[in-house]
């Protein structure tokens, strides 16, 4: 296994790549952007700490992704009837942290994301983390946290992946 | 238009029919605008759970038919319902969705304060309203305090009218859903925590009550969601122990026969529960330590009486429904005629491993979250009704499934789950106490 370390640039990429991916609806390829074990979570405030004992309004393993991705697929997911689409608008991501061996790392970046469905659009904003690790010649994410600014307040329903 | 129904009620009891009911249910701004007046100042409302009250002072904000309101816990212990308004030029008292407020309220416009049970406690520069007619008046008075507050289990209902029926027979023997859900816990007690999941509906509140106890939706509706997760898993070998989420997906895709075994049972004034023999939670697996528990605390046979209910809904009509063998509740509050707020609170059950509130929170993140891929279909059921009702030609909506003219004036009925009776019910009660005050 190799122990490249990353270069800043290839973190920032990484991270306008999974949005650009979302945005584009390439959900099987943002499957394998993933640790195995990794999480996407979106909290209900900033200050929550943990996913498990605690109510969010995602908490996703990989299982949980996959269905959600698979849901899509289906002609009977009847709220997508017509389908939604996103828009993820990034600020340059800033790298937070990185590990001593440069195999690990977390970018925080600011966000506008936008979901409309045929005349409507609706509008969360929002900071997200990525955490990364280097598996062999590719970043996965282990933890994508999406913080939003107004999560405890009542939400419409949020369809596809911010 | 505008005066239509509220200068004739008769116009209004012509909406409900025993097996069907009129579109302006829904739709009619107002109807919904009497509906805040008379309906649900008649009807007895969920206010909060007293474990978010522990202190003397503690405080939560909420909102019933349209009053602001304010629920504290008063120094002598009680939990006290009072109009979150001041009583000298109307602002709201406090501001926050809980707090608290130490042992008086002190409103932040001029700094007339009140006890925690409403009364008066001090105005600045009193002597200014010396030889004027302030304590003849309202101002004088403090918080309004709302009459008819009643807690069971923890459970604080109010009542804003002094019209309509005292707690005990509006509620019945309903309330046993709600003993079993505080019973769960091996120390009998329930703490609500992990916050509060807030989903916007654009819909009027009655598509989602109604589907609560709808028995025919789910293999419809969510066959996108927990039909695709029943198909993923279908090829695991069947001794692998299923994952949480699996456990929770997989039985919504059950089929007709099933739901209709479960049946439904029904109370006077708009009260039911689905999932009377078994229901889609009866089948998960044990949590370590949790029946042991149980068992400790109860006795063997006693744990596994309360153990082995495990209703699918129970709405307490019309503003809270329950899950006891989840631990949570879904509570409803209605802003306009098509636009609801539901609110998903989680219990821990006290004295329980921690594991069951895992179990909890990733139910109601699953199929509560605006997140959700459960709840986005059902949504889409709901708004698709709130559209498709402007349509002409046909002004009415069926409830006839499994209709029998007997059930009508009875006060608890059992039929089978497939059964539209639990809505039937509800409009029975709805015009009820729409029309008590008209």
């Amino acid at each position: 296994m190799t122990t490249t370390a990353s270069t800043e640039r290839e973190l920032i990429d990484f991270v306008v790549r999974e949005a650009r991916l979302l945005d584009d609806k390439r959900y099987d390829e943002w499957l394998e952007l993933w640790a195995d074990d990794g999480i996407y979570w979106v909290p209900l405030s900033p200050e929550q700490s943990e996913g498990l004992q605690h109510n969010s309004h995602l908490y996703e393993d990989k299982l949980l992704r996959t269905l959600r991705v698979e849901r899509l697929k289906s002609a009977r997911a009847y709220a997508q009837q017509p389908p939604s689409r996103a828009h993820h608008l990034l600020q340059t991501p800033t790298l937070e942290t990185s590990d001593a061996s440069g195999q690990r790392h977390v970018l925080r970046t600011a966000f506008h994301y936008s979901e409309a469905q045929g005349d409507e659009i609706m509008s969360l904003v929002g900071t997200v983390h990525h955490h990364l690790a280097r598996q062999g010649e590719r970043l996965v994410m282990t933890l994508k946290r999406v913080d939003l600014l107004n999560g405890e307040a009542a939400l419409p329903a949020v369809q596809l992946f911010i | 238009m505008r005066d239509r129904y509220r200068r004739d009620p008769d116009a209004i009891r012509a909406l409900v029919e025993p097996d069907r009911v009129h579109r302006d249910l829904y739709i009619d701004e107002e109807i919904f605008a009497l509906e805040q007046e008379h309906f649900f100042a008649n009807t007895w409302s969920y206010v909060g759970h007293e474990s978010q009250l522990k202190n003397a002072g503690d405080y939560l904000t909420v909102e019933i038919a349209g009053r602001p309101l304010v629920a504290v816990r008063h120094d002598d212990g009680s939990v006290r319902v009072l109009m979150n308004r001041c009583a000298h030029k109307g602002a709201r008292v406090v501001s926050l969705p809980a707090g608290n407020t130490g042992r008086f309220f002190r409103c932040p416009y001029h700094a007339w304060a009140y006890k925690t049970d409403g009364t008066l406690l001090a105005i600045p520069l009193k002597k200014g309203y010396e030889g004027t007619r302030l304590a003849e008046c309202e101002a004088s008075q403090g918080l309004v305090a709302v009459k008819h507050v009643r807690s069971h289990r923890g459970f604080v209902f109010a009542k804003l009218s002094d019209a309509g029926a005292d707690f005990e027979s509006y509620f019945g023997d309903s309330l046993s859903s709600i003993d079993n859900l505080a019973d769960r816990s091996p120390e009998g007690e329930l703490e609500i925590t992990g916050g509060c999941l807030r989903f916007l509906h654009a819909c009027n509140w009655k598509m989602f009550v109604e589907n609560l106890n709808d028995t025919m939706h789910p293999m419809v509706v969510h066959e996108s969601s927990a039909g695709t997760a029943k198909s993923m898993w279908k090829d695991e070998p069947a001794d692998k122990p299923r994952p949480m989420a699996i456990e929770q997906f997989v039985p919504f895709v059950s089929d007709y026969k099933f739901y209709g075994d479960m049946g439904v049972r029904v109370f006077a004034n708009g009260h039911s529960y689905s999932g009377v023999h078994f229901s889609i939670h009866s089948g998960y697996s044990g949590i370590a330590g949790y029946e042991e528990a149980m068992q400790q605390a109860y006795g063997a046979e006693r744990s596994a009486e309360v153990m082995k209910i495990a209703r699918h809904n129970t709405v307490y009509y019309p503003s809270l429904t329950i899950k006891g063998a989840i631990q949570s509740i879904r509570v409803v509050r209605p802003i306009a005629v098509d636009k609801t707020v539901i609110e998903s609170w989680t219990f821990r059950l006290k004295g329980a491993p921690a594991k069951l509130l895992e179990r909890t929170i990733t139910y109601n993140r699953l199929i509560n979250s605006p997140f959700s891929v459960v709840g986005h279909d059902d949504l889409h059921s709901y708004r698709a009704i709130q559209k498709g009702l402007h349509a002409s030609g046909n002004p009415w909506v069926s409830l006839q499934r499994n209709f029998d003219e007997a059930e009508i004036g009875q006060r608890d009925v059992t039929a089978t789950g497939t059964s539209e009776i639990s809505m039937r019910n509800q409009y029975r009660a709805w015009l009820q106490y729409m029309t008590a005050t008209m």
